[in-house]
């Protein structure tokens, strides 16, 4: 008989999403989405640079609803990747490996970027006067 | 390689259903894993509902069951039923874990049982180990020395450095935690996985061992050692207790120290 070729067990499929690996995923797609931010940015300061025109399309789109929303989620995006880099920096030390620290960590940096944009936002528009 | 999606032959369908024997009063479901290598049919999942009242409380102790009084062609491995030899780990409600450590009333609703995630599957709930395994014999996992042993008796430990060890030694290479992590998913053909690293830890701290500069030598690599990324799925499934990903960081602090 010839041997048939194995099959690869379920992964991805069957793995319970943990706080661990969720939180993981999240910190590498935040990542990609503040390189796709980045060049938003780079294109509302050549657009500055370019000339009053230019400017003021970009800062139509930037300004927009559409716009302002992409900004919120970039904001937190930078925001989540900042913590969550501070606590991969307290990894690379050494500390903070027990499991229910692990936990703690994870829904604290979660928490703080959140918070953090939210505050950031208010501030913003305070000072813009609504 | 990143891939998201199982291979053609491997998708699961559905499969056969075995009802509750009559006059069961307490029962419970188990969809369990099926594939067999000698027919042509793709993988399936098989629907037990057995009486709760024929079989002790853990996991093990239903599978024991339905392979006996059941269906006597489901395969799986097992030994010592309490936890020490690592032969019945598999993914159960969605995590890793060994069948004899889980109780079944931990689990809500239907009990599913596959394999030990993303390994070629030799039969129903028995994964190749033959490249784990090869990993493990690459990292010389036994005491080496350059000095001559001591004439009248065996190289001793204080109990300090014994210590160290703690933590380390428990492992029973079951590989609930190098199956569990996305990154040995992805590159363990050539990333080590939290199990052998934590393995390759525990001869690095060891105070009897000699050689750690070389061991460190085999370790620097992009993909070995530097696959890790913290994910700490490792840890969350360890049936033991044990920390790997915690044991690669103080691999990696090694490397740092040293250079």
């Amino acid at each position: 008989m010839v041997a048939r070729e194995r099959p690869l067990s379920p992964h991805l499929q069957v793995y319970r999403p943990q706080i661990t690996s969720v939180l993981s995923i999240v910190h590498r797609l935040t990542g990609v989405a503040l390189c796709v931010g980045t060049l938003l940015l780079v294109w509302w300061l050549v657009a500055a640079a370019a000339g009053p025109d230019a400017f003021e399309a970009a800062q139509g789109f930037i300004g927009s609803i559409f716009g302002r929303l992409i900004l919120f989620g970039w904001s937190w995006a930078l925001l989540y990747h900042l913590c969550n880099g501070v606590r991969h920096l307290v990894w690379d030390a050494g500390y903070g490996f027990e499991l229910d620290t692990l936990t703690r960590s994870g829904w604290l940096t979660l928490v703080v970027s959140i918070g953090l944009t939210l505050i950031a936002w208010i501030a913003g528009y305070a000072m813009m006067g609504g | 390689m990143v891939e998201f999606a199982l291979p053609r032959n491997s998708k699961v369908n559905r499969g056969k259903t075995y009802p509750a024997p009559k006059g069961a009063k307490r029962t419970k479901a188990f969809a369990i894993y099926r594939w067999s290598p000698d027919t042509e049919e793709n993988p399936r999942l098989d629907e037990y509902t057995i009486d709760l009242d024929k079989c002790g409380p853990m996991v093990l102790d239903a599978i024991i069951h339905i392979k006996n009084d059941i269906d006597s062609t489901l395969t799986f491995r097992r030994s010592c039923r309490e936890g020490i030899c690592g032969s019945c780990a598999m993914n159960i409600d969605g995590t890793n874990t060994l069948a004899c450590l889980k109780p079944i009333d931990e689990v809500k609703g239907t009990v599913k049982i596959y394999p030990l995630p993303h390994m070629p599957v030799v039969k129903d709930l028995v994964p190749d180990l033959t490249h784990i395994y090869a990993q493990y014999t690459s990292i010389q996992p036994w005491l080496q020395t350059q000095s001559a042993p001591p004439p009248d008796r065996e190289r001793l430990q204080d109990p300090d450095s014994r210590r160290k060890l703690d933590g380390l030694y428990e492992c029973i290479l079951c590989f609930c935690c190098s199956t569990s992590c996305p990154s040995y998913w992805w590159n363990g053909d050539r990333y080590l996985g939290p199990a052998i690293l934590l393995q390759a830890y525990r001869w690095l701290v060891d105070s009897r061992d000699e050689m750690t500069g070389e061991r460190l030598d085999s370790l620097e690599d992009p993909f070995r050692l530097y696959r890790c990324h913290t994910i700490m799925n490792c840890a969350k499934t360890c049936p033991k207790g044990l920390n790997p990903g915690k044991a690669i960081a103080e691999i990696k602090k090694m490397m740092v120290a040293r250079a």
